[in-house]
């Protein structure tokens, strides 16, 4: 059935696979920084953004790698240099980690896990650690408490997560993203599937918890606490400059976009259009040229998805740290237990 | 090679590759980036100001119950996800077993509730 593992080599399919990765982790985090935060934030804003370097700004990227790159990299002297130097790394390996599950058509994955949700959840968590060593290898104390307080509300917030997951793995009847695609696009909703099931629509409460967990795990505000400007300058980030401060930059974006996939597997339908529009029942009858355009309409809705995580973080005031806790706590855990215990009650009534 | 451990070395490749990606901007930017450090430069930064103390001063850290907490509802995580996978299979036993399950942890998340172990002091 792999498309891939029929003609090609083992090195040349692995070769292949990590082109694609480099594409699927670069190219969003490219497309959110100008498009979002360059261009939608300024109109937001009522002015222009970038205009100078390239047609309204297009090359400002280009530029802006251009001006990190000439920037001095400074450790300060009392930091732990081999830590301090390997933390940005760490971020940048969890999301290259992360985008490894994510299917884009029916032969283009990179991996077929089983437990791929699983898989997706553990990885996601690395970037805590990259985050706790910059902030303690610092030695600076605003690097220090901002690194607690990311790692504080990235495990707060790590639990809706799971939860909210939970409900799709219920009604999809497995961990593969692949069959969770399959699930919603041969899907029923009470006996009408001409839109297959989406679970945007039967888990919404599910939806909103895992997009609301994804804003604070990308720490974008209203959940920006750990890099609050106005009190801790730039978190775990303030004694990074240059390059080194830039790949986080990179992986923060980066990783926006490969959570935006995430969720648009898990709740929009993934790759997949309805299977009944063409009379497909598996995913072994699926086209040829979904390969093609899987990872278009993936793209297409990882735009949709960080648009709106994008224009939260443009809109809300940030939370105070307390009612950031409090938040995942009393109000996110709770309903994520009972939206599950609700989903499987229903899926084994019915 | 099997395809289980094909798309667990698949993994591995990934890894390299961010390492390779991240070292070799890295090095890029070592080639056209200045290097000339004083000790200014070098002091952690606190504002402009000289810095107080030692950078590994003592400060209260207010996040170990919330960690306590996150281990024992993560793994609580690794026991939902095998019954939600396969939960046609166990059927109204396997719900209901769940559903105790659940309650019990609620029950913890409650008594730390109580505790006014959540409250952010």
């Amino acid at each position: 059935m792999n498309l891939l593992a029929t003609d090609i080599p083992y090195w040349g399919q692995s070769l292949l696979r990590v082109l694609g990765g480099l594409v699927a982790v670069l190219l969003p985090a490219g497309t959110i920084v100008y498009l979002f935060l360059f261009k939608m934030m300024s109109f937001m804003q009522s002015r222009l953004g970038p205009m100078e370097a390239g047609p309204y700004g297009s090359m400002q990227l280009l530029a802006e790698v251009g001006k990190w790159m000439q920037k001095e990299d400074l450790a300060p002297a009392a930091a732990d240099h081999r830590i301090f130097k390997m933390a940005p790394l760490v971020v940048l390996v969890s999301t290259f980690l992360l985008v490894v599950v994510i299917p884009f058509g029916p032969d283009a994955w990179f991996t077929n896990f089983s437990v791929g949700v699983f898989y997706g959840l553990a990885v996601a968590s690395i970037s805590v650690l990259g985050i706790l060593i910059a902030g303690w290898a610092s030695a600076n104390k605003y690097s220090l408490l901002g690194g607690l307080r990311a790692a504080g509300q990235l495990i707060a917030y790590e639990l809706p997560m799971v939860l909210a997951t939970l409900g799709v793995v219920i009604q999809a009847g497995s961990m593969n993203l692949q069959d969770i695609v399959v699930a919603q696009n041969t899907g029923e909703i009470f006996g009408f599937s001409g839109l297959g099931n989406p679970y945007i629509f039967t888990q919404f409460i599910g939806f909103l918890i895992f997009m609301i967990a994804v804003q604070a795990e990308l720490t974008q505000a209203p959940f920006d606490m750990p890099i609050a400007e106005s009190e801790l300058v730039s978190g775990y980030m303030t004694e990074y400059s240059g390059f080194r401060f830039l790949i986080f930059f990179i992986a923060e974006f980066a990783t926006a976009g490969v959570f935006a996939l995430i969720a648009s597997v898990l709740f929009l339908g993934g790759w997949g259009i309805p299977f009944e529009w063409f009379g497909w029942t598996s995913v072994d009858d699926v086209d040829n040229w979904m390969n093609l355009a899987g990872p278009v309409i993936m793209f297409t809705k990882m735009l949709v998805l960080t648009f709106i995580i994008m224009w939260v973080r443009f809109s809300f005031p940030r939370f105070r740290e307390d009612q950031l806790q409090t938040f995942a706590w009393k109000i996110l855990i709770p309903l994520a237990l009972a939206n599950t215990a609700i989903t499987a009650t229903l899926k084994v009534a019915f | 090679m099997s395809e289980f451990l094909r798309d667990y070395l698949t993994v591995v490749w990934f890894g390299a590759t961010a390492l390779a990606v991240g070292g070799l901007l890295l090095g890029l930017a070592a080639l056209v980036r200045p290097s000339n450090p004083n000790p200014d430069k070098l002091v952690a930064y606190e504002s402009g100001v000289d810095p107080v103390g030692d950078g590994w001063s003592q400060s209260q850290i207010r996040y170990y119950v919330f960690a306590l907490l996150f281990v024992i509802f993560d793994v609580e995580a690794v026991f939902l996800f095998p019954w939600a996978a396969s939960i046609e299979r166990y059927g109204t036993f396997g719900l209901v077993a769940m559903l105790i399950f659940i309650v019990l942890l609620l029950d913890g998340l409650i008594y730390a509730w109580k505790r006014g172990l959540l409250r952010w002091v």
